[in-house]
């Protein structure tokens, strides 16, 4: 059981050890001057100010130093938490921003995923059921998996928010309020979040039905279900068994759809003007600040690998074959 | 990227069936008479053509502006106009034939890059087969719109083939981890092992002897590349990250999003490109399972 | 009488037409028999043996009564074919090795399926118990996960959770070809004694292995595209076939008692007729060296001597 999670923690730390050096490789390969670039965009008129941020992004891209240096460098930033001053919000933090956001995002996708799994496995394994509800579930099922996410949330801004005006269409809360542990505050906050989360959620959804509906069928055709089935065990208790057995691959599933589903919450939040990652990796791009970018870039793998890691011991856990392989039982 | 979609059971790799033992004549019998192959076909055919032909018939430029302003759908402007007055039948149709071209380049590139990596590592297994496994295994965890999005604000994109080379270089991942299980599978066989005595090359072996007795499975996987493409496309293009000057249904959402159709009420700017690629991608993995119940018999009997 | 089956006849639907894998097949089972069915691959002895227990999804029945214990086995009826299941007919399937849910342990998989047939799994607790010690096992694999079994040991867990219910008929379908010649000999051994302890009463053992049947069965019958070619006592049939089938069938084996797997009848020349349209006559005309004009017309199955059929012109009325 060590072993494996030894070796799923060593891809992990591959993947973040790549992941920071092609953060740190683009900026200084690419053409053209990047500092030049982010102090165009960046709107300070104080010539003493701009002078101060020419210093620093100078110093920080280091061009005097040599390149394993600046490398070295980079991680040790990293590793105290720095991320580096952000061009657009001069001076404020980069982590300091990026941390402002991340409840927001995490608020979206945590109960859309979650929900999204959960609601999605029944309704695949209810299509399993009949020809007819099959032939219904499927094509819905696979046209939701084709939407694009801000597709959809333009529709449900347009539907429900400006044209029907049940909520609230842009924006994480009123302006006219300051966020606060106050009933008013709270239910604001609630109307803003809905229409991104049923958005994320609808458009998810789909695709654990499909995949569902596929892993049960597979189940049912198994020769354990068809020995159950010769031996006149109800349909139940092979439903039981194959719906079980068929959740085993979806949790799988869940750590190879994550990087769709957060790219549906960035592009979701941008339509709605949702103050969480994806708007700031927007304003980061409109404004040139590649620090906020590249911030944003490790905060979302860094969820990603923490995710992963998560469900592989949550699938330890929930499968006997690999509790019993790692174990090292019987052959 | 979905890997769900349509691939039966995933991660349970069915094996690929041999196509040339049933015959061609019951895979067109069962194919002639599939209601989603046909379906989907269908669709995925009306909107290639549209989109071939549809420029043909639109004597201006997709950008051009040319008629009155927020003009919703007439006669006279299919789709309406935009704010700025561009004809949006105009550019839907050249929409979709980018589109296309990026669902064919970026699921085409990433095809050849996830059968090769596939079949090596399937077939070599040892060493080679470590690595690239942990290659494969290090992108598939790295979320590829957010890779693509650093990647390309800062190298700038030039036109649908980079987009196309970068959307292939990041989603190859899944169709490796597929095509090796398969390939495994098929490496182990009696007629694989001959050819191996006799002598043969690798690069021949696995082109006439594994990928063959998985065409069907192989056809399957480029289709649903093509589609994540076509969905990669669309977010890249949303972002503000399309190609420069050009057309695409992802471009029309990000300027309608952009130029605030949505509080103006413009639903015939947003509505179309949305529904083009949902229809385009929808009905590709609606074929796709069609596809699959045609060469496989068990799904036929449900 | 266990079993009384009559001209049974069961058709696979495909595209182009029905396939005729049991055409009019009819056979008695005696109390405590032990019958080894023979035949090459596609004869319709695996058809036979789903036919007594469950028609899959092409399965259509055309004709023909089963009757066991003197009452008819319904076995186009689902809902009252589900009663005799496993209550008195039972199954060994030829996926054994994987005919155990991967996910739960064998003893919580037991107890569902007994709860779910009717049966208060303490009340045979002690037994399963005792069963599992009588073909080798620890009754400590209740507790186990198939994948933590070998082969053999699915084997046998499958045997005992087959036969728990002491049902009348076993239909053990290819029930050791999976396994090692010494795991298929103990495992072949079970069997007998089971029937000796009367844990089953009598058993259709279905298997293209003859030497195994000579050792285990008490009767033999041989099928032959999807027809009954010959039955009889294990012995006559191994030493005395009166079939010209079943004399090529045996002739060809290398020496009686040794194990060889399924090449040992590419000693007959020819292949069996197709079964989508079967030609008409005895089936076995066009590979018999002793056919004659005779066998245009179909042979009836006879009792050529005591508990000996055949269905030959030629076997001497």
């Amino acid at each position: 059981m060590w072993r494996y999670i030894g070796r799923k923690l060593g891809i992990y730390t591959i993947t973040f050890v790549i992941a920071v050096t092609i953060n740190w490789m683009i900026p200084r390969f690419m053409p053209g001057d990047p500092v030049r670039s982010m102090l165009n965009r960046a709107s300070v008129s104080d010539p003493e100010a701009l002078e101060r941020m020419s210093d620093y992004y100078e110093g920080v891209f280091g061009v005097d130093a040599p390149l394993h240096e600046q490398y070295l460098n980079f991680w040790a930033g990293l590793l105290r938490g720095d991320l580096g001053i952000s061009a657009w919000l001069y001076p404020e933090p980069v982590a300091d921003i990026i941390l402002r956001a991340v409840p927001f995002t995490l608020g979206l996708l945590l109960p859309a995923i979650i929900l999204s799994w959960i609601v999605g496995n029944y309704v695949g394994a209810f299509a399993a059921r009949s020809k007819v509800l099959d032939n219904t579930v499927l094509p819905v099922g696979y046209i939701l998996t084709a939407t694009p996410y801000m597709w959809l949330a333009l529709l449900l801004a347009w539907a429900l928010g400006v044209v029907g005006g049940f909520f609230p269409a842009a924006g994480g809360y009123s302006f006219a309020l300051t966020p606060s542990f106050t009933w008013p505050f709270i239910s604001n906050l609630l109307t803003h979040w809905f229409l991104p989360f049923l958005s994320m959620f609808i458009v998810a959804l789909g695709g654990w039905a499909i995949g569902m509906r596929n892993m049960i069928i597979y189940e049912l055709e198994a020769d354990y279900s068809n020995y159950l089935q010769a031996l006149g065990a109800p349909r139940r208790l092979i439903r039981r068994y194959a719906f079980r057995n068929a959740m085993l691959p979806q949790i799988t599933g869940l750590a190879v759809q994550l990087g769709t589903i957060i790219s549906g919450a960035l592009l979701t939040e941008i339509v709605f003007n949702y103050p969480g990652l994806g708007m700031l990796i927007l304003n980061a791009l409109n404004n040139r600040d590649y620090f906020i970018l590249q911030g944003a870039f490790l905060f979302v793998v860094i969820g990603v690998l923490i995710a992963n890691f998560i469900i592989d011991i949550i699938y330890v856990l929930v499968d006997p074959r690999t509790r019993v392989q790692m174990t090292g039982g019987a052959s | 990227m979905s890997n769900v979609a349509g691939a039966p059971g995933a991660d349970a790799a069915t094996p690929a069936e041999p196509v040339a033992e049933r015959g061609r004549s019951e895979i067109l019998h069962f194919a002639g008479r599939n209601p989603k192959l046909l379906i989907g076909a269908g669709v995925v055919l009306t909107l290639l053509l549209t989109g071939l032909i549809g420029p043909l018939f639109v004597d201006h430029g997709p950008n051009e502006y040319i008629g009155p302003k927020n003009q919703p759908p007439s006669g006279e402007y299919w789709l309406g106009t935009t704010s700025f007055g561009q004809d949006i039948w105009a550019q839907f149709v050249y929409g979709l034939r980018s589109t296309f071209m990026i669902g064919a380049l970026g699921g085409g590139i990433a095809f050849l890059l996830g059968t090769t990596i596939g079949f090596l590592a399937g077939y070599k297994g040892g060493i080679v087969d470590e690595i690239l496994n942990l290659i494969t295994n290090v992108v598939l965890v790295l979320p590829t719109l957010v890779v693509l999005i650093v990647a390309v604000s800062y190298l700038q994109v030039e036109g649908l083939l980079v987009q196309g080379l970068f959307i292939g270089l990041t989603s190859w991942p899944w169709a490796a981890r597929a095509v090796r299980s398969q390939a495994l599978t098929l490496a182990n066989r009696d007629y694989v092992d001959l050819a191996r005595l006799s002598g043969r090359r690798t690069w021949r072996i696995i082109t006439s002897e594994i990928a063959p007795n998985m065409s069907s499975y192989l056809m399957m996987s480029f289709i649903l590349l093509f589609g994540g493409a076509i969905l990669i496309a669309a977010g890249l293009d949303f972002i503000g990250l399309g190609p420069a000057g050009g057309v695409s249904l992802g471009l029309m959402l990000e300027s309608s999003m952009q130029w605030s159709a949505l509080q103006l009420g413009l639903w015939w700017w947003f509505i179309p490109p949305g529904a083009g690629i949902t229809a385009i991608v929808g009905s590709m993995y609606i074929l796709n399972v069609g596809l699959d119940e045609v060469f496989n018999p068990k799904l036929r009997e449900l | 009488m266990t079993l009384r089956v009559k001209d049974l006849k069961v058709y696979y639907q495909t595209l182009r037409g029905d396939v005729h894998a049991l055409d009019g097949v009819s056979f008695d089972l005696a109390d405590g028999e032990i019958m080894g069915l023979a035949g090459e691959s596609g004869c319709g002895k695996t058809t036979l043996g789903k036919s007594l227990i469950r028609l899959d999804g092409r399965m259509r029945h055309v004709g023909g009564t089963i009757e066991l214990n003197g009452a008819e086995v319904p076995i186009t009826d689902e809902r009252a074919m589900n009663p005799l299941r496993y209550h008195e007919i039972s199954l060994i399937p030829q996926y054994a090795m994987s005919a155990l849910n991967p996910t739960r342990k064998i003893g919580r998989m037991i107890n569902e399926l007994l709860r779910a047939r009717g049966v208060r799994p303490s009340k045979v607790a002690d037994e399963l118990r005792r069963r599992l010690e009588l073909v080798g096992l620890d009754p400590d694999v209740l507790n186990r996960f198939p994948i933590e079994l070998s082969g053999g040991m699915k084997q046998r867990v499958v045997m005992v959770m087959a036969t728990l219910l002491d049902p009348s008929l076993l239909i053990a379908d290819e029930a050791t070809s999976a396994l090692d010649v010494s795991t298929q000999r103990s495992v072949a051994e079970s069997m007998v004694e089971f029937r000796d302890r009367g844990f089953v009463k009598s058993m259709i053992f279905v298997t293209h292995d003859i030497s195994l049947v000579y050792q285990m069965a008490d009767t033999v019958m041989v099928m032959y595209a999807g027809q009954v070619a010959e039955k009889g006592p294990a012995s006559t049939i191994i030493n005395d076939p009166q079939h010209p089938y079943t004399k090529m069938l045996i002739g060809a084996l290398p020496e009686v008692g040794s194990t060889t797997t399924e090449a040992r009848l590419e000693g007959i020349p020819g292949t069996p007729p197709g079964l989508l349209k079967p030609p008409t006559g005895c089936r076995f005309k066009e590979r018999c060296p002793i056919a004659s004009e005779e066998c245009d017309e179909t042979p009836p199955l006879v009792e050529i001597d005591t508990g000996h059929w055949a269905a030959c012109w030629k076997t001497g009325r």
